[in-house]
């Protein structure tokens, strides 16, 4: 369908990363089935780097690329760099998003931020 | 790759004799209906004789049929000019909760200049609630219009119970026949209504062109101020092609009626049987048997209706949902909270709705292609994960 990208279509039908994570170091969610779509990202750290990241996405073709796009983006790096990547940088990565998903879909950074701040909340308390 | 087409509920092919009967008007016989020479000639004569295969096919008197250039300018010529030229006292507008956006905003944008918009709710199957229809009604009631069926999940509304109760009350009563017209029966006399909306293209005619009927004597302000086309009731040269193909559509419909609605309805209940069968959590929206025939609607859970709809189209089928994803305004469908379904599970709307060109290999066809789609989104899913996480 002509709404999307190319590379938008190429992660919607190929989405990387699917799935959960057992015990995983932090657990974002954001969104809400209400208003369309709802994300859950998992996070392993291993010395200060997500050694891996998997999600969980209900919601349209757009929220399923942002979650895919996004766990590719954040894999292998720091915890300082994961924090960077922005809703923006995810946009630009997928080759573009339409104007009216550009705030109800691009939620995958949010949810990997969520993550983040999980893992480090929780390594405060131990 | 199969291309199968299951969104008539959208647009539909025009059967080869429209297009034929159409064709002349493009070229040849270009005339304005309006001017006194030969080629106007030919163009009057044909908005004429579309004018009675209209009018036949619900039963009107040829004269009371005003052509407009689509269903939704019928459908606010109606609730706009039926109340410009109301000699009630009263500034209640009545509408059911189901009802098209053509309906409903005019209404709403005439709540915005003083009147007073009251919704009946509809049951779970889309059935609008009789009890709160003639509690609503009263000597304050300047109008009232109920769809004969609703397009987007099927079901078809008790128009004649509706207008005895509109009759007891006095209250003039307008009918969004839009969805209904040429697949099921209408005859206005026997319903007892006062006005319907039609469309072209909801009956395998071409986009553009319209029709209100308006029973004779009942005041009516036009929307449109200009010559004196449909007896000064809407100005603006008509689209004669348009109208034509209109008038071949509902000639046909008349014709083919009976056997193309049975022809459908076996295709619609196959799907209605095949997909429930074959998926867990899939839920029919409308009424089972006060059903247009060629609609099949359903909500399916834990996924979004986007989702399914660009899987499908990559398996060549096209489908429409009403999902906040899938609507430009990013609004969940009226239509599905009206019968309270729950927000995130209207998220999982999808219509498939079927044309005469379709066939049993095509439900076929969906019934192997969709089942791993869902099953593909739901893996997705951390709402089908929460679930099967609940229910161990």
């Amino acid at each position: 369908m002509a709404i999307y990208s190319d590379t938008v279509m190429e992660h919607f039908t190929n989405p990387r990363n699917v799935g959960e994570i057992e015990n995983a170091d932090g657990v974002g969610e954001v969104g809400n089935p209400v208003c369309g779509d709802m994300m859950t990202f998992y996070i392993k750290v291993d010395d200060g780097r997500l050694s891996d990241v998997k999600f969980k996405t209900f919601g349209c073709g757009a929220a399923i690329a942002v979650s895919s796009m996004v766990s590719e983006m954040a894999k292998g790096k720091t915890i300082e760099e994961a924090l960077k990547i922005s809703r923006n940088d995810v946009a630009e990565e997928l080759g573009g998003l339409p104007t009216q998903k550009m705030h109800c879909s691009n939620l995958g950074a949010d949810a990997l931020h969520k993550a983040i701040e999980d893992y480090l909340s929780k390594k405060g308390q131990s | 790759m199969r291309a199968v087409y299951l969104d008539h509920y959208a647009a539909s092919p025009l059967p080869e004799e429209v297009q034929e009967s159409m064709l002349p008007f493009l070229a040849g016989s270009f005339g304005n209906p309006s001017s006194l020479h030969r080629w106007g000639d030919d163009a009057k004569t044909a908005v004429e004789e579309s004018r009675e295969k209209v009018a036949a096919l619900i039963g009107a008197n040829p004269e009371e049929i005003i052509f407009t250039s689509n269903g939704t300018e019928a459908n606010n010529l109606a609730i706009k000019g039926m109340i410009a030229g109301s000699r009630r006292k009263g500034k209640h507008i009545v509408i059911s909760g189901i009802e098209h956006f053509s309906v409903m905003n005019p209404a709403k944008s005439l709540e915005k200049q003083g009147y007073d918009l009251v919704t009946v709710p509809a049951d779970e199957y889309g059935v609008v609630d009789l009890d709160e229809l003639a509690a609503a009604l009263d000597d304050e009631t300047a109008l009232l219009s109920i769809m004969t069926a609703n397009g987007e999940i099927g079901t078809i509304q008790p128009i004649r119970e509706i207008a005895a109760i509109a009759m007891e009350k006095g209250v003039p009563f307008h009918t969004d026949a839009i969805a209904a017209a040429g697949h099921i029966p209408i005859d206005i006399a026997a319903l007892g209504v006062q006005a319907m909306s039609i469309a072209s293209d909801g009956m395998y005619g071409p986009k553009g062109a319209g029709a209100l009927w308006i029973k004779k004597g009942i005041r009516l302000i036009p929307l449109l101020d200009g010559g004196v086309q449909e007896g000064g009731r809407r100005g603006g040269t008509e689209n004669v092609a348009a109208i034509v193909g209109m008038g071949t559509a509902a000639q046909l419909a008349r014709e083919r009626m009976g056997e193309r609605s049975e022809y459908l309805r076996g295709l619609r209940d196959a799907l209605i049987v095949g997909l429930p069968d074959r998926l867990e959590h899939i839920n029919l929206t409308g009424h089972l048997k006060q059903r247009l025939p060629w609609n099949a609607s359903f909500v399916v859970e834990f996924i979004e209706g986007e989702g399914m709809l660009l899987f499908l189209d990559a398996q060549g089928v096209a489908v429409s949902s009403g999902s906040a994803c899938t609507s430009r305004a990013l609004k969940g469908s009226h239509v599905l909270a009206a019968c309270g379904i729950p927000p995130e599970r209207a998220q999982g709307s999808i219509l498939f709705s079927f044309g005469p060109e379709n066939n049993m290999e095509d439900v076929e066809y969906v019934l192997d292609v969709f089942p791993p789609i869902v099953e593909r989104l739901r893996q997705m899913s951390p709402l089908y994960a929460k679930f099967m996480k609940e229910r161990g």
